[in-house]
């Protein structure tokens, strides 16, 4: 286990402004002990990583509703690349439909949790994947 | 030993007897609190003969990708029956960015036609008469122009101002709390609102100028009561800067209505649109001294939320639509829409559209819904919830102008939000953890195929197109008038006038959205959000 906490930002790109999903991630994963930035809508990618930068985070998780989530995770996992940062593990929640799930993969996002996923599944998929980081 | 009885509370903490009985209507009297429909308090109805006279309006929200495109899917609600429009915009145009902003990209027709100058809105309307179909236009942070725009084009079609029906979405304090479509700080956005509540009562008095948004509220999980006082809060607010522009309480806010969500406890939604008619018709004659019962009468829209549909099994959908269909006509609404089945997971195929379309048929030509009208006033249960929901709303308005230091403060502070995330987060728990039943979730779930979503294809050449289209208006018009009318529209923005007349100006030069709100930020500055969880 790490001796520090988990530290995640969860991150709105983009114009959408449905953050329910945001909000209640956020306030879940606080409850499991992590510590968690949400630093509120309209972020875009190079905001995201210089937020990610700037907190130290180990995890960015994007919450996407729009149907944008196939361009908008590829220009922040080529972003993150460019900044030497592919460390943080990268998480993408919201209307995401089961087919897109593995482009997302291959993009390098570790884990995807389409809308209705249960928060103990986020939490575990977190802690397991970060220890190994730490 | 018989079973044990089930304890039951709503999800606004109202705790529910297994009986409820005469002895339950102690507190009402019948002819000052239930009254006869069409008359105050307005509880069962707003009109004396309700459907019975006219049924509901249909109104189901559409449009995507081009203009030309939501121009045929328009033109194919109406010849399928339906009476009225409700326009989606994309997100850029929602958010005052032309199509080739960059911050744009990949969301241009997306989630709603994309509107960057007048003639996008002429082309999206033409061939429906503006004077016959009732358009509301879903656009809040920027609903001064896109109104300016719509005004522009009925006038084109040869309908005149004091004449132009309609509804414009126009709540910029609930996007703070739900929704986020917001771009300029509250206050001057809030005056945004005030201009054209003002210009609508001297020159369009038949529009609707703003329909505050409880079901934004509630889809972001506000619980009824909550959902209601917010809704409230703010529509006092709209109706305060009606006042201050020396405006009589019964010019116009009668024109003021409201939009709905429908999910959840079947029982626990009628009593509160009962509730909230009767409340909103106390306040308008006892806080703001209104004497017409039209400026005392909730008009509404009453929608079946997507916040109650399921990605699991969501065919399930449509019998939850035709129950929420139920509930609205039972709470006695004027107009009704229903999210569509596929609508957790896409914006809604035709099919899925034209199916909540017949479901709310179905109930007003089959079922005889319409045939009297409040069949459930009288109820012991349902006028003791309206009572109890009248009781709960009242205070929590009260919280919020009291403890909070009302809704402009409460909302710039993030309070209403973090109070919101707090309940959603309650109510989430419980769905997970079983104690909220839902069923294909946490109740009679099954292992599910994963299935190939028909998603409505996002073309990325639509941004190209509407770019194109754009840049052809730009070359066509006439530089020197477009940025004198700008500069108008900055003027009016700081000195105080109304800015509607500048506004119309502007987009009748074929002004963009973009370069209309790129100068109400010189001058207004943007929100700055502030989250507290």
């Amino acid at each position: 286990m790490p001796n520090k906490p988990i530290r995640v930002l969860i991150a709105k790109p983009g114009l959408d402004g449905h953050d329910r999903g945001a909000r209640l991630v956020t306030l879940a994963l606080r409850d499991a002990g992590f510590e968690v930035i949400y630093p509120g809508l309209h972020q875009t990618v190079e905001k995201i990583v210089e937020t990610a930068l700037q907190e130290d985070v180990n995890v960015i998780g994007l919450s996407i509703l729009s149907g944008a989530h196939l361009p908008i995770a590829e220009k922040l996992m080529n972003q993150l690349r460019e900044a030497g940062m592919d460390d943080k593990l990268v998480v993408v929640g919201g209307n995401i439909p089961a087919q897109d799930i593995p482009a997302l993969k291959s993009l390098g996002v570790a884990g995807v949790f389409p809308s209705s996923s249960r928060f103990e599944e986020i939490v575990a998929f977190i802690q397991s994947r970060v220890v190994g980081v730490l | 030993m018989a079973d044990k009885i089930r304890e039951v509370i709503l999800e606004s903490g109202i705790p529910v007897k297994p009986v409820y009985g005469p002895e339950d209507l102690g507190a009402i009297d019948p002819a000052r609190d239930i009254g006869k429909p069409g008359e105050f308090p307005f509880t069962r109805g707003i009109h004396p003969f309700m459907y019975r006279q006219r049924p509901f309006t249909m109104r189901q929200y559409a449009g995507f990708g081009m203009p030309h495109e939501t121009n045929q899917r328009f033109k194919f609600l109406i010849e399928n029956g339906q009476n009225a429009l409700n326009v989606a915009f994309d997100l850029p145009t929602q958010m005052g960015l032309d199509s080739g902003d960059p911050l744009a990209e990949g969301e241009v027709g997306r989630v709603g036609m994309a509107v960057d100058t007048l003639a996008d809105m002429e082309v999206a309307f033409a061939g429906i008469p503006l004077d016959q179909i009732s358009v509301s236009l879903t656009i809040n942070a920027v609903a001064a122009p896109i109104m300016a725009m719509y005004f522009v084009v009925a006038e084109k079609q040869g309908v005149p101002l004091n004449q132009v029906r309609g509804t414009a979405q126009n709540d910029i304090l609930k996007e703070y709390i739900g929704r986020g479509a917001w771009i300029f700080p509250v206050e001057p956005a809030v005056r945004l609102i005030g201009d054209t509540i003002e210009f609508c009562a001297r020159h369009a008095p038949k529009y609707y100028p703003v329909s505050v948004c409880g079901y934004h509220i509630r889809e972001s999980g506000a619980h009824p009561v909550q959902e209601i006082a917010y809704a409230y809060a703010i529509a006092k607010e709209y109706i305060k800067r009606g006042l201050e522009r020396g405006l009589g309480i019964d010019d116009f806010a009668g024109q003021i209505s409201f939009n709905l969500d429908i999910y959840g406890n079947f029982f626990e939604q009628i009593a509160k649109f009962r509730a909230a008619r009767r409340l909103w018709a106390r306040i308008m004659k006892d806080e703001f001294g209104a004497q017409s019962p039209s400026t005392m009468m909730m008009k509404m829209i009453a929608g079946g939320g997507g916040g109650g549909l399921t990605i699991e099994q969501p065919e399930n959908n449509i019998v939850r639509g035709a129950y929420y269909a139920l509930i609205s006509a039972l709470s006695g609404t004027q107009t009704m829409a229903l999210c569509s089945y596929d609508e957790a997971y896409t914006i809604p195929t035709e099919k899925a559209a034209l199916i909540s379309l017949r479901t709310m048929q179905i109930l007003i030509e089959e079922m005889g819904i319409g045939d009297t009208v409040d069949p459930l006033g009288g109820s012991y249960y349902v006028e003791s919830l309206t009572s109890e929901f009248e009781k709960r709303i009242a205070a929590e308005i009260k919280r919020v102008d009291e403890e909070w230091g009302g809704i402009v403060e409460a909302v710039s502070a993030g309070i209403v939000q973090g109070e919101v995330a707090r309940q959603a987060y309650r109510f989430e728990r419980g769905v997970q953890d079983g104690s909220i039943p839902k069923v294909g979730v946490n109740r009679f779930r099954m292992e599910e195929e994963s299935r190939d979503v028909a998603l409505h294809p996002y073309d990325p050449k639509q941004a190209e197109e509407s770019i194109r289209r754009t840049a052809e208006v730009i070359a066509a018009r006439d530089a020197g008038t477009v940025d004198s009318a700008l500069q108008k529209v900055r003027d009016a923005a700081s000195n105080g006038q109304n800015t509607m007349p500048a506004l119309i100006e502007a987009v009748r030069a074929y002004a963009t959205i973009g370069e209309i709100t790129k100068t109400l930020k010189e001058v207004f500055g943007e929100y700055a959000e502030q989250v507290k969880l």
